[in-house]
């Protein structure tokens, strides 16, 4: 009753703030503004917050927060429009989006699957600010309950949706989130800075490698191949009648698996250190383990757009709460919307416990500018995803060198070097042999996504457990086997084994013949080379820097043995069996141009632009491909060559980025765009 | 004194000042953008420090030009200054903004580091300062003046960031104090240490002091967490003094004395103020490319130093950077020869004490 008391007054107080007319104003302009922003794949709120940044300072707190929430909310939103359409994996929140939503785009139903997830998004955004609302004053003791033990099982949990997306041949899903694992362990090791599988003379890998660039090179770089190889538009049909009306009523529908999967969004979200990257596929595991017809998964299932996309807008709200409670952000974004936060105030309001305590009603109004934000996001996508839609209808040719100037793009922000774009070719080309041969690509990436979280909490839970255990077995105990972790291991344990008896029937990215045994014992020869490099590479690590070592030399053992019971079985198996799936074979018929031709014209950008720097490489790319490979005039081909420059140019100019530059940069002074 | 050291300092900056504007040297800018280049990403401490003085210094320099703060993070911040070393002055619209673990490779011998401070100009140098705490618990047990010597038993665990970074001084710290400490590497930022304080996993954390008024404050009110000591500040003669945001709490170097065992003197001592000297005093510095004219240098100094004499800086200023000198001109000069200038000795002392007890070997 208490926590009543002084919440519903500064509830008040914030709808008193918010809702005056040149903040609703702002807050649409941040709206629109991060639509914009979110639309690109790769560009997610960082890059739209660091815009307004500059703005902040000396501006009205709650103008100036209704600008910034405006932005940042939408972009889970926005995001879904790559996904659906093009397969790209627009942010980390709608990577298993992509799954059902672009199937559906290529069905002819794309104002469908995006309607229903923008439903679920506003649906989302809503539970989550409801949640946040209540949830605020009384969940500083639940959050601190979750300890490096449970983080860790959490982690676990995560990994075990591999169990459901791992598709047919259950040993090959399981060997990909190893080798997800093993790409994400590649670098600086995070306990004593052991090297691996990189050097000090190649300083790119020491890093390792960014989600974004993994992300577009697993996903969309195989996708956009395909379809061009294919010569059509994405969709392969007529649109379907309905539209966007039709999206609404199948949420309506699903509106329990929404709200189920809003909740999961929230609660994922509250722990800080996890942040939203499995968010989504632990909403779609449950999804399809909670459906009765499950034969549609990955061919295109409303459900498993339904799904994800609830919980990735709850999450937002659900990811407040470490920012709000302890001031640690959740996200990137967040860390800037902290510092924003500072410059609005004049220093005087700070995000954190203090902010909570001194200043309820901005809080409140930080929280309900969400959900308001959602709102008028959403209707904006919903009016216009039917006109976005019928992007899938124009012939893909026109399209693929626009998308892959935007993604190159936006895999440069990642470093901003010209090794960006070599790492999303290398994985771009991993993602294509692995999209050939069926091995489970979001497999992989959740690998990766929780590659690293897994490691630190594994060493961290293990020298803070070996502590308590010193101080007594009892404490030791009590630490490691709490309740939430005992609880959560059962689930873990449900999880896998409802998820690997259903493995079969749920083909996460649609069916695939089988074709010759070559190839695909290759492929896996090749895989199996890397990771036996891999296992080598970390064992020789020395003892003083152990922690580096044990986790990835784990991994790669796993790996290792699921690689030579696959090999075992492609040797005894017939040429007919699942496990020599390979989709050249079920394609061929639809295929007018070959894998490497396609591919050199995307490798001849690369290495022009290692040449000459990318907006030159990038010209003289888009005139020829229009030329020659679209069969357009050379008039149409410099048109669209102009349009195209501009369009990135002024993109870079507003974000105020540079482009990769080459060899010729090294020797000549250019202006920009071209240094 | 300090208010001495202070007012001395201000004097300097404002000397400086109004040299340059006599002289009628200044550089125009307007119509220009500068871009600020931070080492880091854009989450982190330095990226708050650049964001807060960017606006303002958009305000002060003449002309009036766009100044937009970028982000080339990588190898802890040793690729940016390995770029910006590549850079030559062109029209002072480039400048760099270095941090305590952009000083520590470099004093260090990290062999990724191909920079040279010296080839910088420094325009302006910011400090901090450092807190301790423990559990309440903890705190209770310890014996006169917060002397350590109870503590000898206790199996301490800290959240770190690793121990060639900023780390680096308490971790030193807790050894001369003689206690147990085990690090838990591979935390991401201290707020990840202080959460993992307050899930009470770690039992022994610090915070610089910004962070430590924000989320500390609280849960020493609260009665869950309670400062030992900060790590102190220095005077114009370079001695330890107690650090002005927190003037009632006992220095490190109090501390040391306190305690049994621990030397304020000698070879352990002397890495431990070098290192501290070179992380804390003038942790995040402002540098103009090598081979800038005198009149940008001026130009960027006088700018720093204006937004100091704002009348609203110290309000503006005291919650996002604490209360700490912000120094330009000669003095920054100083700030920074004395936190990149580290005696051999000192360096010799911690490049062998981080291969024995971290096995960090830095080829």
């Amino acid at each position: 009753m208490e926590v009543f008391a002084t919440a519903l007054p500064a509830l008040n107080d914030a709808f008193a703030m918010i809702l005056q007319p040149h903040v609703l104003g702002f807050l649409v302009l941040g709206v629109m503004m991060g639509l914009c922003i979110g639309v690109f794949p790769g560009l997610g709120g960082i890059a739209g917050l660091s815009l307004l940044l500059p703005f902040m300072f000396g501006m009205e707190p709650v103008t100036g927060l209704a600008l910034m929430i405006g932005m940042v909310a939408v972009v889970p939103t926005s995001d879904t429009f790559a996904s659906v359409l093009m397969g790209i994996p627009g942010s980390s929140a709608s990577q298993a989006t992509v799954l059902d939503g672009f199937p559906m785009a290529k069905k002819g139903m794309a104002a469908r699957a995006l309607s229903a997830a923008f439903a679920s998004s506003l649906f989302g955004g809503l539970v989550g600010a409801a949640f946040l609302t209540v949830f605020i004053l009384a969940a500083r003791p639940i959050v601190l309950l979750f300890q490096t033990p449970e983080l860790l099982m959490i982690t676990i949990f995560g990994l075990s949706m591999v169990g459901i997306l791992a598709g047919r041949v259950a040993l090959k899903g399981l060997v990909a989130a190893c080798l997800g694992i093993l790409v994400g362990t590649i670098g600086e090791g995070a306990s004593s800075g052991a090297l691996r599988m990189s050097t000090y003379d190649m300083p790119y890998l020491v890093d390792g490698l960014k989600l974004v660039i993994v992300g577009l090179g697993i996903f969309a770089i195989p996708e956009i191949i395909a379809l061009l190889r294919r010569d059509k538009a994405i969709s392969d049909r007529a649109p379907l009648g309905g539209g966007w009306a039709e999206g609404v009523k199948d949420w309506w529908a699903n509106k329990w698996l929404s709200m189920r999967c809003s909740l999961i969004g929230v609660v994922v979200g509250v722990i800080p250190g996890l942040g939203g990257s499995v968010v989504d596929w632990i909403a779609y595991g449950h999804t399809v383990q909670t459906a009765k017809d499950k034969s549609q998964f990955g061919s295109g299932d409303v459900r498993g757009v339904i799904g994800p996309e609830s919980s990735n807008n709850a999450k937002e709200g659900g990811g407040l709460v470490p920012t709000l409670l302890f001031g640690i952000p959740g996200s990137g974004s967040m860390a800037i919307f902290i510092s924003a936060v500072a410059l609005l105030g004049s220093g005087s309001i700070e995000v954190g416990p203090s902010m909570l305590k001194n200043n309820l009603d901005f809080t409140y109004a930080i929280v309900w500018l969400l959900a308001l934000a959602n709102v008028v996001g959403t209707l904006i996508c919903i009016a216009a995803s039917g006109g976005i839609a019928k992007l899938t209808e124009i012939r893909f040719a026109l399209l693929a060198p626009f998308l892959f100037m935007i993604i190159a793009f936006a895999a440069f922000q990642s470093r901003q070097e010209i090794w960006d774009l070599v790492a999303l070719f290398g994985i771009g080309l991993l993602g294509i042999l692995m999209r050939r041969f069926d091995w489970s690509r979001p497999a992989f990436l959740i690998g990766f996504v929780l590659s690293a979280p897994a490691e630190r909490y594994t060493n961290q839970a293990y020298q803070i457990g070996a502590s308590r255990f010193r101080r007594g077995f009892e404490e030791g105990i009590e630490y490691v086997f709490s309740p939430i972790v005992i609880v959560l291991i059962v689930i873990t344990l449900l999880s896998v084994v409802i998820g690997l008896r259903q493995a079969k029937n749920i083909q996460a990215e649609g069916s695939v013949a089988a074709g010759n045994k070559r190839a695909p014992l290759v492929f896996l020869l090749g895989i199996t080379g890397y990771i036996a490099l891999a296992y080598w590479n970390s064992a020789v690590i020395p003892d003083f820097a152990r922690m580096d070592r044990v986790f990835p030399v784990f991994v790669a053992t796993v790996a290792l043995v699921g690689c030579a019971l696959l090999i075992v079985q492609m040797i005894r198996s017939s040429e007919t069996a699942p496990i020599f799936a390979d989709r050249e074979a079920e394609e061929a018929a639809d295929n007018v141009h070959g894998l490497w031709g396609t591919l050199a014209w995307f490798a001849s950008l690369l290495i022009a632009s290692a040449l000459v720097g990318f907006i030159l490489a990038l010209a003289g790319f888009l005139l020829l491909f229009i030329r020659i490979r679209a069969g357009k005039s050379w008039g149409y081909a410099a048109a669209y060559t102009a349009a195209g420059i501009a369009f990135i140019c002024a993109m870079a100019w507003t974000l105020n980025r540079d482009f990769p530059p080459g060899l010729l940069q090294s020797y000549a002074d250019l202006p920009w765009p071209l240094t | 004194m300090l208010k001495k050291t202070l007012g001395a300092l201000a004097l300097t900056s404002a000397l400086v000042a109004t040299q340059a504007a006599a002289d009628g040297h200044q550089i125009d800018l307007s119509g220009k953008t500068v871009e600020w280049i931070i080492p880091f990403s854009e989450t982190g401490g330095s990226a708050k420090w650049a964001n807060f003085y960017a606006p303002l210094l958009s305000e002060a320099l003449p002309g009036n030009p766009t100044v937009v703060v970028t982000f080339n993070p990588g190898a802890g911040s040793t690729k940016g200054a390995n770029a910006f070393q590549e850079m030559t002055y062109d029209d002072g619209t480039t400048i760099f903004g270095s941090s305590g673990s952009t000083q520590f490779p470099y004093l260090l011998s990290d062999p990724r580091v191909r920079y040279e401070y010296s080839d910088w100009n420094v325009v302006l140098a910011s400090g901090t300062g450092g807190v301790a705490y423990l559990p309440a618990d903890l705190a209770g047990q310890l014996g006169d003046g917060g002397a350590a010597s109870p503590l000898a038993g206790e199996d301490f665990i800290y959240g770190s960031q690793g121990a060639t970074r900023l780390d680096l001084v308490p971790l030193l710290a807790w050894e001369m104090l003689g206690l147990q400490v085990e690090p838990v590497f591979g935390i991401e930022g201290r707020g990840d240490g202080r959460l993992m304080f307050e899930r009470g996993e770690a039992n022994i954390d610090y915070q610089t002091s910004s962070s430590f008024l924000s989320g500390v404050t609280p849960l020493v009110e609260a009665g869950t967490a309670v400062p030992w000591f900060s790590f102190g500040a220095l005077d114009a003669d370079g001695n330890i003094v107690r650090d002005p945001t927190f003037p009632d709490m006992p220095t490190f170097k109090e501390i040391c004395e306190a305690t049994d065992g621990c030397e304020t003197s000698g070879e352990q001592w002397d890495a431990w103020k070098a290192f501290f000297v070179a992380g804390f005093p003038a942790q995040k510095m402002v540098f103009l490319p090598a081979g800038a004219p005198d009149n940008a240098i001026a130009t960027f100094t006088e700018a720093f130093a204006a937004i100091q004499q704002r009348d609203d800086f110290a309000e503006i200023s005291a919650a996002r950077l604490g209360v700490y000198p912000q120094l330009t001109g000669d003095a920054a000069k100083t700030a920074m020869a004395s936190a990149t200038d580290v005696p051999q000795e000192a360096k010799d002392f911690v490049i062998n004490w981080l291969s024995e007890r971290y096995g960090v070997v830095l080829q």
